[in-house]
């Protein structure tokens, strides 16, 4: 195990160093000059230098990515174009919105996902089989803004059941704040509990026809412990590789329903610092989602081998 | 409820006109069976012969859409048929335990062995942690594996089949329950491990007690171990009896085909036939060998080590002879599959050479030509068959590839195969799923047939069948070999079937050869004890001593 977690952290590292590069020259490759950009359009020559000298663009290409490697290992994330601000305060403050909002929506989706699969595959051709269908359904194909707005003229606005907009600092008021995000988790989680439904469903179907399930079964063992321990168990392991991938679909789903909730995260910061061409604060964004993306992932594979032994590369055998 | 009707004190399990539907059809007609406290009932039938159901009907763990129609199961004066789940389940572990068929596939791969035997002590009430690893260590010592302690932490995937055998061993025997059911508890493993694993299982039902009911397809393993057979046919007991009395004087016809089928009788008349035979191959085959295997050697790399290596295949030679059958026998690890892919030019020999035709697989062309010499037939009808195209489509592809005829012409030709199969020629617009395993063999056989090609790499090709089937496609075989001249390469871990068809064995352990020689002297006069092992774990010795 612990080779298996050294491996895949090396692994890890130099995907973070890729992207970073990746990222670097792509926001070098942008049609326009950042430096015009800061300047303004009308700004002298002389003046276009100056900042061309002080944002180290007359370097080579390779210098500028290390010095800018150097300040983003020591925290030094730049200063927005647009406010000023440093950028590095900016993520902090939007940040821990949108990971609330996001690991909500995830336990919702898992245990929902999980409960109306199991529930869907245990009551097959009666009437939770169809319900947990018809959400799945729902879940996938109404996109996730109308189904928002709906649910703001139904739930928020019409029965008053939830705030319609808002947000408490969870540090503030925990209890409130996961009351005003409830709404907006369960909108961006609902695609996510539909696939993870679905999954649960069908790997549910084969594991428990299984012949090892007949042989617990045959042990004496209650329905119940050979549903969680026998099927449950191994049908988490493809559900776990589902959610490790669809992560990444409620990270950018954040960004629309931070939109639509007025919630002051993460998403909301992108897409602002995208129309005011705020390189600084995109570069830096997007440099914080792929560690995002790549510590997800790195989560998901050693989770996956604590559920699988038949992973855990130079351990066992 | 019960209503016990003949009284019987001895009866431990009394089954009376047990019927079960799956759906609407009726798949098991009302059967009656016995077994006494401390006896054996072995019930002997090929598949779908309904035996595999009556087991499932005990425990009530029908699958699907199966249930009980009619007719007791009565235990200890207790109608199982009657009980519901709550009952069933102290039944279950308790007082039946369950053997199942294939171990690759009966253990949770999710979860240690030992928790998997300590569930079910756990489930039958005993809740002390400690004295459940206690009682855990015992049960796999008892079942005879090795440090228990240290393996009882370990995941299913960490044993061999064998080992994984004698775990679901343990698990049957945790509770001590009155009766065992043995579901062909080792057709999935090697010949000398199954005759072990045999031996060990009934040592500690007679240590117990215990009573057994044992269900295989094998009348000689049948009539090896237990005190009596039942015989089934098609949802029904056909015969019911002493086991030496059936073989001796089988009353059903089905029976009488059984006992004449199994491989280790008729591999008795299968010599005679296979002396006739080689008369006429010595004269054909004075020429070079079809297939020389010359010093091969094939070695892998092991993965995640770097540099290190693990030789499967270590200085092998043999040849096959045009127009006869040479089989390479050995376990699971032998390296006789390696050597199969090898002469089918599907991997590369490490060292050494094959020649084929005295030509060897050395550039493209020569590959492409040699294919169409060579062509195989495997073990599993039901993997090996593509299950979206239609039966013609499957046994004319080898035609397609290489660009032979057109679609009147070949439409011809696999028409032609099918009459040398003996399948109808109807059969060829529909597809693998439909048919049965015998007949997918055959589709298999066809299709190896279709190039003319002059050597048949035949890997494990009848080991998943029933014992008649087998008999059928052995015979089938047979005959194409004399009416076409055919050469096999005869990979088998079952000794008992080499004789049926091969002139020349080659024993292989651990990748080598150890014993090559005729089928006669290789049989009557074995040179190493590893074939002696080997012939010994044949089962069925009654069968050919009466």
């Amino acid at each position: 195990m612990g080779r298996f977690l050294l491996t895949r952290l090396w692994q890890s590292a130099i995907t973070l160093v890729l992207a970073s590069i990746v990222i670097f020259l792509g926001i070098r490759l942008l049609p326009g000059d950042p430096a015009t950009a800061m300047a303004g359009e009308d700004a002298s020559p002389e003046q276009l230098a100056a900042v061309r000298a002080e944002l180290g663009l007359d370097d080579p290409l390779f210098m500028q990515y290390m010095a800018y490697m150097g300040q983003v290992l020591t925290g030094d994330l730049g200063r927005s174009t647009m406010h000023g601000n440093p950028v590095i305060d900016m993520i902090g403050a939007t940040l821990p919105v949108t990971l609330l909002l996001a690991t909500y929506a995830m336990v919702i989706a898992v245990v929902f996902g999980l409960l109306l699969g199991v529930l869907a595959e245990r009551q097959r051709g009666r009437w939770p089989e169809w319900f947990a269908n018809g959400a799945a359904l729902i879940g996938l194909s109404v996109p996730n803004f109308w189904l928002g707005i709906m649910a703001i003229l139904t739930l928020a606005v019409g029965l008053s059941l939830f705030p319609a907009s808002g947000y408490v600092p969870f540090r503030t008021d925990p209890l409130r704040a996961l009351y005003h995000l409830t709404l907006p988790a369960i909108i961006l989680g609902a695609s996510v509990m539909a696939v993870i439904m679905r999954q649960t469903r069908a790997s549910m179907l084969e594991t428990m026809q299984a012949d090892f399930v007949r042989t617990a079964r045959a042990k004496g063992l209650s329905r119940i412990r050979v549903l969680l321990r026998y099927g449950l168990r191994n049908s988490l392991i493809v559900v776990v590789t589902i959610v490790g991938l669809q992560l990444g679909m409620l990270i950018s789903g954040t960004v629309v329903t931070e939109q639509i909730f007025a919630l002051p995260g993460f998403g909301r910061l992108i897409l602002d610092a995208v129309f005011t061409r705020d390189y600084p604060v995109i570069q830096s964004a997007v440099l914080v989602v792929t560690f995002g993306y790549v510590v997800i992932n790195l989560i998901v594979d050693v989770l996956y081998s604590v559920i699988n032994p038949k992973i855990r590369v130079g351990g066992g055998r | 409820m019960t209503d016990l009707p003949s009284a019987d004190h001895q009866a431990l399990l009394s089954i009376r006109d047990l019927r079960v539907n799956f759906g609407d059809t009726e798949v098991v007609h009302g059967v009656d069976l016995e077994v006494k406290a401390g006896e054996r009932v072995a019930i002997v039938g090929q598949s779908g012969s309904g035996k595999s159901t009556v087991m499932s009907a005990i425990l009530r763990l029908l699958p699907g859409s199966g249930h009980i129609t009619g007719g007791s199961i009565v235990m200890d004066g207790f109608d199982l048929t009657q009980a519901d789940d709550r009952a069933m389940r102290d039944v279950r572990g308790n007082r039946i335990g369950l053997v199942p068929q294939d171990p690759a596939t009966n253990l949770n791969p999710s979860m240690k062995v030992g928790a998997q035997i300590g569930d079910a002590l756990k489930a039958h009430g005993l809740r002390d942690r400690v004295s459940r690893k206690r009682r855990t260590i015992e049960l796999m010592d008892e079942a005879g594996i090795p440090e228990p302690e240290r393996r009882a932490g370990q995941f299913p995937h960490e044993f061999s089949g064998g080992m994984r055998q004698r775990i679901l061993i343990a698990i049957a025997l945790a509770r001590e329950p009155q009766l065992i059911i043995a579901d062909e508890p080792t057709s999935a493993l090697d010949v000398t491990v199954q005759a072990r694993i045999l031996d060990h299982l009934q040592t500690l039902v007679d240590d117990h007690g215990t009573s057994l009911l044992f269900i295989t397809h094998d009348l000689g393993v049948a009539a090896d171990r237990t005190d009596r057979v039942a015989v089934m046919l098609d949802g029904r007991v056909v015969e019911n009896g002493d086991p030496q009395e059936i073989l001796r004087n089988p009353q059903h016809e089905y029976t009488r085909k059984l006992i004449a089928a199994a491989p280790s009788v008729s591999a008795t008349e299968g010599v005679a036939r296979v002396t006739a035979r080689s008369q006429g191959v010595e004269k054909r085959g004075a020429l070079e060998p079809i297939l020389l295997v010359q010093d091969v050697v094939k070695d892998y790399k092991l993965r995640g080590q770097r540099g290190q290596t693990i030789r499967a295949v270590d200085h092998v030679s043999f040849k096959v002879q045009r127009g006869a059958t040479t089989a390479v026998v050995g376990e699971s690890g032998s390296g006789k599959s390696t050597l199969a892919k090898i002469a089918l030019g599907l991997e590369q020999p490490s060292a050494g050479k094959v020649l084929i035709n005295g030509r060897a697989f050395n550039d493209r062309a020569a590959r492409k030509e040699l294919r169409r010499c060579v062509q195989p037939v495997f073990q599993d009808p039901y993997g090996s068959l593509n299950p979206t195209f239609t039966i013609e489509r499957l046994i004319d592809e080898p035609l397609r590839i290489f660009r032979m005829g057109d679609r009147t012409s070949r439409r011809t030709r696999v028409a032609d195969l099918l009459d040398q199969v003996a399948l109808p020629r109807n059969i060829a617009q529909r597809r693998a799923g439909e048919l049965s395993g015998g007949q997918r063999q055959r589709v298999a056989i066809a299709r190896a047939l279709a190039l003319d090609s002059e050597l048949v790499i035949l890997d494990e090709a009848v080991s998943a069948l029933d014992v008649l089937v087998q008999h059928q496609i052995l015979k089938l075989l047979r005959d194409l070999q004399e009416q076409l001249g055919l050469s096999y390469l005869f990979i088998t871990h079952d000794l008992a079937v080499v004789r049926e068809l091969a002139h020349h064995v080659v024993v292989m352990r651990r990748g080598q050869v150890v014993e090559e020689g005729g089928v006669e002297e290789v049989f009557t006069v074995p040179q190493h004890e590893y074939t002696t092992g080997l012939l010994d774990a044949i089962p069925g010795a009654s069968l050919t001593a009466s």
